[in-house]
C-alpha cells in the first residue's frame, strides 16, 4: 500500500482533477512562484500555466467573489485562502453569495466551487491561531469538510471539486507532514457527508475530526492500556451535513459520548453537535455528554500558555474518565 | 472614438484627467438644457420605438409595483428605478443577448430591458412560485438565467468581483461574451468594489462596469460618501479607460456602452462607464426623503428620460404624439393583465424550502452509491484569447 503525506495528498487531488477537467482553476495568494504558504500548490503553475493557477492580489473577498462568478461562468474554481483567519474577510462572499444563490434565485444555478483553507496554530498569536469551522457549518447552503488523514484529504477533495455546491475544505497546518496509507485506486473518491469509524470499541464513543482525530486515537490507546476501556473513535470528516446515523448508532452501542473540537467552547461546532446528540440520543445515554474544546480566550504567543490551551489527548482521556 | 458620444469624455490611465466635465451646463443640479447627440446609424426608427416602449414598460411596471406595495401584495424592500430607465435600456440595447448581466438590487429595469417576462417579474415581487426566482428572491433578487440576467444583488458591491469572475470564465473558455455590471455611486465606497476592479484590470477581463451615479447612496449625499464627484476617476487608479455620459439620455447611454462593450469584446480589458442620473422616487418605499429638497427633484424630473426621448422621436419624425400616447395605453393595458396574472400565481409550497438549499442534497441514511456527485459536463477544450 502506498503512503503519502497529507500535503502530497491534497496536491495530488488538485493536480489529477486539473488533468481530468480543463475547467478546474486554482486561485490564491502566493500560490504560484511561492508554491502556497503551506507548499501545497508547488509546481502546479509550471504544469498548468498562470491562466489556471492564478496568483491573486491580497483580496480575500475578491478572491471568493471572483471564484463564485467563475463557477457561474462554467469553471470549477478552487480558491485558496491562506488561513481560515483571513477567511473572515471573505465571509460575506461565502455566506451571502456562494451559499445563497441556488436557493435565492430559485435553483436556476448552483455555485460549484471549493474554498480551501487552513486551521492551526504554533505560536502565531491571537489573530493567526483561530478555528472557525463552526461559523461555516452554521450556514445552510455550504458543505464543510475537515479531513484528518491523507487518504481522506485526497478523496474528499476530489468529491468537493466535483460537487455542484460550494464546499469549505478546511485543512490543518499541523497535519500537512503526517503520513498515512493511500487507497490502491488513486481515483478513490470519499463521499461528503459520511463519517468513518476510525477505531471500534464498546465502552464509549469519541467523536472527533481533523487534528483532534489523532488526539482521540492516542487517548484511546492510553485508555485501553491504563483503564481497560474500549473506545470507539469516530472521524466525522464532514461537519455539514453531519452523518448523524453513524454517530447515533455508535452511541446506541456504547451509551457514552465525548465530543472533541479545537474551537471555542461557547457557540462552537462542538456545542451544536452536543445539543443535537442530546436531542437524538437522550434515552440511549448513561452519562452526560462530555466535551473537549478550546477555553474561551484568544490564543497567546507564549509557548507554555498556548500549550496549556490547545485541546490534547490528555484532555480527551480525562473527559472519557469523567463519564465512565 | 469617431462617432462616439459627443458628451462622453474618455479617461485613460496616465492621462491627466482628474477633472471631469459635466455632460451639460448645470447637469449636476438637474438644470440647464442638454442637446442629445445625433442618432447613430444603427438606431433605426424601429429600434428607437422599441427603446421608447421598453422605458415606458419599466415605468408602468414600477408604478403598478408601487401600487401593489401599498396594498401589501409586495413585501420587504421595493427600490424603484423610476427616472433611471434610460440607463438600463440604453446599455442593454448596446449588448448582445448572450452578454451576461448582473446588477444591484434596484433591478426591475435590467430584468425588463433584458426581456424577462413581466408577469414572472411581478409574480416574484408577489412572492409566487411563478416568479422568475420561484418566489425565493423578491424584488431585490430577480434573475433569469435564460436571459443571461444573473441577478439583482442586495449586498452593496458584492456582485462586482462575481461578474469579473464570470467574464474571466468566458475568456478562458474562448467565448467572446462580455459581462455588464450595474451598481450605484454608493458601491464605490465599499472595499469589494476596489477588489473587483483591481482584478479585472490585472487580468484584462472582458467586463464593463456601469456606475449609475444618482447622487445618493440611500440617505448619504455624494459629498458625504465620496471624495470625488466623478466616479470615472475611480477607474484611473486601475488603468481602466472610462467614460462619463448623460444617464438621462437613452441615446447617449447607448453610444457610450457601445464603445465600452466593443473595447471589452476585442479583448482589450475592462471598461468603466459612469451614467449621471437621478432617482425620482425615494431610495425604497420606506424613504421619507428628508435629505434632499423638493426643488432638486423637480429640476431633475424636468429631464425625464421618457419625455425627452419621446419629444425627440416626434421632432425627428420617428413617431407622432398619438403613437406615443398609444404606446402608453397599450403598455398600461398589458400591465393590468400582468398584475392580474401574477396575482393568480400559486404561492410556493413548503417543500421548496428543503429542495433549494443544495443542488445536490446529501442524506447519510441512503447508500452513498446513489449519491455520487454528478460530474459536470465537460465542455469543449478551452481556447484562450
Ligand atoms: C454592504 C451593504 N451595506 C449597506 C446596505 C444597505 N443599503 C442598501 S442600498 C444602500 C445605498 C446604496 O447606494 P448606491 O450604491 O448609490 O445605489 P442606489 O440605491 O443609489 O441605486 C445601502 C447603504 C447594503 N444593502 N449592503
Ligand atoms: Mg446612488
Amino acid at each position: 500500500m502506498e503512503e503519502s503525506t497529507y500535503r502530497e495528498a491534497v496536491r495530488s487531488a488538485l493536480r489529477e482533477e486539473m488533468l481530468r477537467d480543463p475547467n478546474v482553476i486554482l486561485l490564491g495568494e502566493s500560490i504560484t512562484g511561492y508554491g502556497g504558504s503551506y507548499a501545497v500548490t508547488k509546481g502546479l503553475v509550471q504544469e498548468f500555466g498562470p491562466h489556471r493557477v492564478m496568483e491573486t492580489p491580497i483580496a480575500e473577498a475578491g478572491i471568493v467573489g471572483f471564484a463564485v462568478g467563475a463557477a457561474m461562468g462554467g469553471l470549477r474554481p478552487v480558491a485558496e485562502l491562506m488561513t481560515v483567519n483571513f477567511a473572515l474577510l471573505a465571509l460575506d462572499q461565502i455566506v451571502n453569495s456562494a451559499a445563497k444563490f441556488h436557493f435565492m434565485f430559485g435553483g436556476q444555478w448552483s455555485v460549484p466551487m471549493v474554498v480551501r483553507t487552513v486551521s492551526g496554530f504554533g505560536q502565531l498569536g491571537a489573530t493567526h491561531s483561530q478555528t472557525f469551522e463552526g461559523w461555516f457549518a452554521h450556514v445552510p447552503g455550504l458543505k464543510v469538510v475537515m479531513p484528518a488523514t491523507p487518504a481522506d484529504a485526497k478523496g474528499l477533495l476530489l468529491a468537493a471539486m466535483r460537487d455542484p455546491d460550494p464546499v469549505m475544505f478546511i485543512e490543518h497546518s499541523l497535519l500537512y507532514s503526517t503520513r498515512g496509507p493511500m487507497p490502491d485506486d488513486p481515483e478513490t473518491v470519499v463521499p461528503i457527508g459520511r463519517a468513518r469509524i476510525a477505531r471500534a470499541g464498546s465502552d464509549v464513543t469519541v467523536v472527533a475530526y481533523s487534528r483532534m482525530l489523532l488526539q482521540a486515537l492516542q487517548a484511546a490507546e492510553v485508555l485501553e492500556r491504563e483503564d481497560g476501556c474500549q473506545v470507539e473513535v469516530i472521524d466525522l470528516r464532514t461537519l455539514r451535513p453531519v452523518d448523524y446515523p453513524t454517530v447515533t448508532q455508535s452511541i446506541q452501542r456504547t451509551h457514552r459520548v465525548v465530543v472533541c473540537g479545537e474551537d471555542w467552547r461557547t457557540g462552537g461546532f462542538g456545542a451544536s453537535l452536543l445539543a443535537e446528540l442530546q436531542d437524538r440520543c437522550f434515552d440511549d445515554l448513561d452519562a452526560p455528554i462530555a466535551r473537549v474544546a478550546m477555553a474561551d480566550v484568544p490564543l497567546p504567543y507564549a509557548r507554555n500558555l498556548e500549550r496549556a490551551l490547545i485541546p490534547s489527548s490528555e484532555q480527551v482521556v480525562q473527559a472519557v474518565r469523567g463519564i465512565l | 472614438m469617431g462617432g462616439g458620444p459627443r458628451k462622453g469624455r474618455r479617461y485613460n490611465a496616465g492621462v491627466a484627467a482628474t477633472r471631469a466635465v459635466r455632460p451639460g451646463a448645470g447637469t449636476r443640479r438637474g438644470g440647464g438644457r442638454r442637446r442629445s447627440p445625433a442618432l447613430p446609424a444603427d438606431l433605426t426608427a424601429e429600434r428607437c420605438r422599441q427603446l421608447y416602449r421598453q422605458m415606458v414598460l419599466i415605468r408602468r411596471f414600477e408604478e403598478h409595483a408601487a401600487e401593489a406595495y401599498a396594498q401589501a401584495k409586495v413585501g420587504g424592500f421595493l427600490h424603484l428605478y423610476i427616472g433611471e430607465e434610460a440607463v438600463a435600456v440604453g446599455a442593454l440595447a448596446a449588448a448582445r443577448p448572450t452578454d451576461d448581466v448582473l446588477s444591484h438590487y434596484r433591478d426591475h429595469g435590467y430584468a425588463l430591458a433584458r426581456g424577462c417576462d413581466p408577469t414572472a417579474c411581478m409574480a416574484e415581487l408577489f412572492g409566487r412560485a411563478t416568479g422568475v426566482s420561484r418566489g425565493m428572491g423578491g424584488s431585490m433578487h430577480l434573475a433569469d438565467r435564460s436571459r443571461h440576467f444573473w441577478g439583482g444583488h442586495a449586498i452593496v458591491g458584492s456582485h462586482i468581483p462575481i461578474g469579473t469572475g464570470m467574464a474571466y470564465a468566458a475568456k478562458l473558455q474562448g467565448r467572446d461574451d462580455v459581462v455588464l455590471e450595474f451598481f450605484g455611486d454608493g458601491a464605490t465606497g465599499n472595499g469589494i468594489f476596489h477588489e473587483g476592479l483591481n482584478m479585472a484590470a490585472l487580468w484584462k477581463v472582458p467586463v464593463v462596469f456601469v456606475c449609475e451615479n444618482n447622487l445618493y447612496g440611500m440617505g448619504a449625499t455624494l459629498a458625504e460618501e465620496s471624495p470625488v464627484r466623478d466616479m470615472v476617476i475611480r477607474a484611473e487608479g486601475y488603468t481602466m479607460p472610462a467614460l462619463q455620459c448623460d444617464g438621462m439620455d437613452v441615446v447617449a447611454v447607448y453610444e457610450t456602452l457601445r464603445v465600452a462593450i466593443a473595447h471589452a469584446r476585442e479583448g482589450r480589458g475592462p471598461y468603466f462607464v459612469e451614467c449621471l442620473t437621478y432617482r425620482f422616487r425615494g431610495h425604497s418605499m420606506a424613504d421619507p426623503e428628508l435629505y434632499r429638497d423638493k426643488d432638486e427633484v423637480r429640476r431633475w424630473r424636468a429631464l425625464d428620460p421618457i419625455t425627452r426621448f419621446g419629444a425627440r422621436l416626434v421632432a425627428e419624425r420617428i413617431s407622432t404624439e398619438q403613437e406615443l400616447t398609444a404606446v402608453g395605453d397599450e403598455v398600461e393595458e398589458e400591465m393590468l393583465r400582468v398584475v392580474a396574472a401574477a396575482d393568480a400565481g400559486a404561492v410556493p409550497d413548503l417543500a421548496t424550502l428543503s429542495q433549494l438549499v443544495y443542488a445536490h442534497p446529501i442524506d447519510p441514511t441512503t447508500p452513498p452509491a446513489d449519491q455520487e456527485p454528478q460530474l459536470a459536463p465537460r465542455p469543449a477544450a478551452s481556447g484562450r484569447r
